[in-house]
């Protein structure tokens, strides 16, 4: 199997140039290697062509994210669950390519094959029969709504980099973002008020873990990879029967009939 | 003892198998024969057992692995396994029986009902004994993603309003959770990879063993997400809020399931990465923060217990108690405190077991969940009421009891390692919880009925919709059986309690409510009397078995509880030796030792 530890060591080396935040004080061998790069090279090279093309990915997740917030249609809001998971697939693929790790590539098409496709196919036909189009309002408006997203969105940023976790593989922004990405998809579930938003809001949090995951665990064997996201699957299967009954019984697809157990 | 350890992940999943394929009868045999065999395996499994010593470490086909920390796990989630299996006879021969009588679409309609039910049942048993049994962090998160989607369809499988609400709360908070719990593996992942290479599988023993090895901040993020993560699913405060309603709404087999396994075996993720924080940064990191969540915990539970009115919500708080006492153990650190809380593992599964399913024979008798409306419970249940008072007195740590002897122990260990003020809190505490059981308890099962508890409850909005479980404890057709009288006097209820217009209780009635005659909305609705000249009425009344008369509903919701008390007694008077030494060595595996 191959594995990062054969990444030729240039790679290495412009990998560890272009990493930002601290060197981590405890690291052992192969991260030794990296820190003494970092010294070699100096901290301030240009970032690659791959960081740039890597941070990039990692910012539209985020943005994306942003505009699930304040999409107001179902539909809109699955489609725009594609394109992110869409995004995260790009971005294992430029992770196999730039750092030459084949199994990634594997990994890609299964998660383009579930996440960008089934997921949302799922999710389409589960919306088949509901006449409702618009998801009911959030708890707050839009523009408060995006406000606390910013908020916690930055508070997630930046708590991570000071925790100076580095990669080998990835610009460790990009860690900061997934915990972003995370952070904000809580955001939409507590705010949205109906079954469809509060389920993309989950799915998409496993969007960030996945963006988290090629960050620091690029290297977890395909099969666990694998059965991660078959359980996501399991989970959509799951969701959508409930939106079902749900819907069968409250003909709506809001949450606001679901107050009755308390205390 | 590979061929063990095979069995007990196989052997369920013959059950499954024949759940789907044969017919009822068929499906509770074997579902009860599965349970008490993997019941009988995982004793075999405890070192020392019949003769064999093996050792406490037990590896197979790679992916399996069992030490005593996993043992005592699988124990107590294969011994529900078995109790439940053999509860579930007794909790659907009522419908079974009626869906006989009459036939046609009824009988199938239970058929499918009781089919998805074990389906249900089967699959999250074996999903919660594969958790404790894989080997590495990774599966185990799988494997605890697999028990709450399934548990969650069976929360809905009763298809009431209430059910269907419970669902989605526990399915979206629960699957956040371990969302959290997934970083919380990655995050691990990373921290190995700095000593292990870039790829490896996240097994515990090479983990545990290179631990000193790993960067210390990624260790602590990680053990901080485990437990937020896998706590949501412990039911730690403040992430415990699906925990009650789940636990209130789902059928009680699934309660007892839920409450004395599956809590245990999210906790026994925690406790895999409190192995590798420990080892890793010493006890205080870890210890606080489960001190903090354990205190919280039990606080919140305590109080939940003493204002409660619904009978398995209150089952269901105390359940969050007794995570918060694990977790307070736990923090302690004392191997004494260590081993207290597996054998609390051990002890709350049997008596909270016991407790769910004494609480479903009472609500099968008295047709609701109110502890206002349950009254006379020693006079009218002969054999449930005091089992179900044993049970309560269990889980108040009564001596000579099991968790007597374990609470005792955990307090002990915090004596021992200087945790004064956390000891006398979790005395103070579980005091408090003790007052609210023992009254809610006092109340139901010593006060004789009387027609003013009746109409207390009626008055009161909530209750007379629960009241109105006649039919909802019965999960099957019932309901729709008499769907013009039932939601006629559903609707007579919700007028009568302001406009709560929707028939919660009944299962999916198949008039609408709006075509039902609405009745005169007055007490007398509710409680049936208008109605009761009703064959149909008296048949929904035989199902929910709601007699007034003095009797058990069945022989099967009986037996496990009785094998629960010996359980309970055994384990609070003398645990058998090897059980002993199978706990104090996963004792001396959580403090850092015995690898």
């Amino acid at each position: 199997m191959l594995t990062i530890s054969v990444i030729h060591a240039a790679t290495l080396a412009r990998a560890a140039a272009a990493t930002i935040g601290p060197a981590h004080p405890g690291s052992t061998s192969v991260s030794g290697a990296a820190v003494r790069a970092v010294a070699a090279t100096g901290n301030s090279g240009v970032p690659s062509v791959f960081d740039g093309a890597a941070n990039t990915v990692a910012i539209i997740v985020l943005l994306l994210e942003f505009m699930m917030l304040r999409t107001a249609l179902f539909r809109a809001q699955i489609r725009l669950y594609a394109f992110q998971s869409l995004a995260v697939s790009v971005l294992a693929a430029i992770v196999a390519g730039g750092r030459h790790i084949p199994e990634l590539y594997a990994l890609a098409a299964v998660s383009l094959l579930l996440k960008v496709i089934i997921v949302p196919g799922v999710m389409f036909r589960f919306l088949r029969n509901s006449r409702a189009e618009i998801a009911g309002s959030g708890a707050l408006g839009v523009a408060s709504e995006i406000i606390v997203a910013l908020v916690v969105a930055g508070f997630g940023f930046f708590t991570v980099g000071v925790l100076g976790i580095q990669s080998l593989v990835l610009p460790a922004a990009a860690l900061s973002l997934s915990f972003a990405v995370v952070l904000v998809s809580f955001v939409l579930m507590i705010v949205r008020r109906d079954v469809v938003s509060q389920a993309v809001g989950f799915f998409s949090l496993e969007n960030g873990v996945s963006l988290a995951s090629l960050v620091v665990a690029a290297g977890l064997p395909l099969i666990l990879e694998v059965a991660f996201l078959f359980d996501l699957l399991v989970a959509v299967v799951v969701f959508g029967v409930l939106i079902r009954v749900h819907q069968a019984r409250s003909r709506s697809l809001s949450t606001v009939s679901l107050n009755r157990l308390r205390g | 003892m590979n061929i063990v350890m095979l069995l007990i992940v196989a052997l369920p999943l013959l059950a499954i198998a024949l759940s789907i394929l044969a017919d009822r009868r068929v499906t509770q045999l074997v579902s009860g024969m599965t349970g008490i065999a993997t019941f009988g395996l995982a004793v075999a499994l405890i070192p020392g057992v019949g003769g064999h010593e093996t050792g406490h470490r037990v590896n197979a086909i790679g992916i399996l692995r069992a030490d005593s920390l996993s043992v005592v796990f699988v124990l107590a989630t294969s011994f529900l396994y078995a109790a439940t299996a053999i509860y579930s006879v007794g909790y659907l021969a009522a419908e079974a029986r009626l869906a006989e009588r009459i036939g046609g679409t009824e009988a199938a309609e239970f058929a499918r009902y009781s089919r998805r039910f074990y389906i249900g049942m089967n699959v999250f048993a074996w999903s919660m004994l594969c958790a404790p049994l894989v080997n590495g962090l990774a599966l185990l998160w799988v494997a605890i993603e697999i028990t709450t989607v399934v548990s969650a369809l069976l929360v809905a499988i009763d298809d009431t309003e209430g059910a269907t609400e419970a669902a989605w709360k526990y399915v979206l908070i629960a699957s956040s959770g371990l969302g959290i719990a997934l970083l919380a593996t990655i995050v691990m992942y990373y921290a190995g990879a700095q000593a292990l290479g870039q790829s490896y599988d996240l097994a515990f023993d090479p983990l545990i063993r290179s631990a000193q090895h790993l960067p210390a901040t990624p260790v602590r993020l990680s053990f901080v997400l485990a437990v937020v993560g896998f706590g949501t699913k412990v039911g730690l405060f403040p992430v415990h809020t699906w925990l009650p309603d789940a636990h209130a709404e789902a059928p009680t087999p699934v309660s007892a399931l839920l409450s004395g396994s599956l809590l245990a075996v999210s906790f026994y993720a925690i406790l895999r990465y409190y192995q590798v924080a420990f080892a890793r940064l010493g006890p205080a990191f870890p210890q606080h923060v489960l001190l903090v969540f354990g205190v919280l915990s039990l606080l919140l539970a305590a109080l939940y217990v003493i204002d409660q009115n619904d009978v398995k919500r209150l089952l269901a708080y105390s359940s969050v108690e007794h995570m918060g006492i694990l977790a307070i153990g736990v923090s302690f650190g004392a191997p004494l405190a260590l081993a207290g809380v597996l054998l609390h593992v051990l002890a709350h599964a049997a008596a909270k077991g016991n407790a769910f399913m004494g609480a479903g024979v009472l609500v099968r008798t008295y047709g609701t969940k109110s502890l206002t409306a349950i009254r006379g419970g020693l006079d009218r249940l002969p054999w449930s009421g005091p089992l179900f008072l044993i049970a309560i007195l269990a889980l108040s740590a009564f001596p000579p009891l099991g968790i007597f002897r374990s609470e005792f122990q955990i307090v002990a260990g915090g004596l021992q390692n200087a945790h004064h003020t956390g000891a006398v809190i979790l005395v103070a505490l579980v005091t408090v919880a003790f007052m609210g059981l023992g009254l809610a308890t006092t109340r139901i099962l010593f006060h004789p009925l009387d027609s003013h508890a009746v109409h207390s409850a009626v008055e009161h909005g909530d209750d007379a919709l629960q009241a109105s479980h006649l039919t909802a404890a019965s999960p099957n057709g019932a309901a729709a059986k008499s769907s013009a009288s039932a939601s006629g006097m559903l609707a007579g209820v919700g007028a009568a309690t302001g406009g709560l217009g929707q028939p919660s209780g009944a299962r999916r009635p198949r008039v609408p409510v709006a075509s039902a005659p609405a009745l005169p909305a007055s007490p007398n609705v509710a409680a049936g009397t208008d109605t009761a000249n009703d064959p149909d009425d008296q048949v929904v009344e035989e199902a929910a078995g709601t007699s007034t008369g003095r009797g058990e509903p069945s022989i099967w919701m009986v037996v496990p509880p009785i094998v629960g008390v010996f359980v309970l007694v055994l384990l609070g008077i003398h645990p058998p030796g090897a059980l002993v030494e199978l706990l104090q060595h996963g004792a001396a595996l959580l403090s850092g030792g015995g690898q």
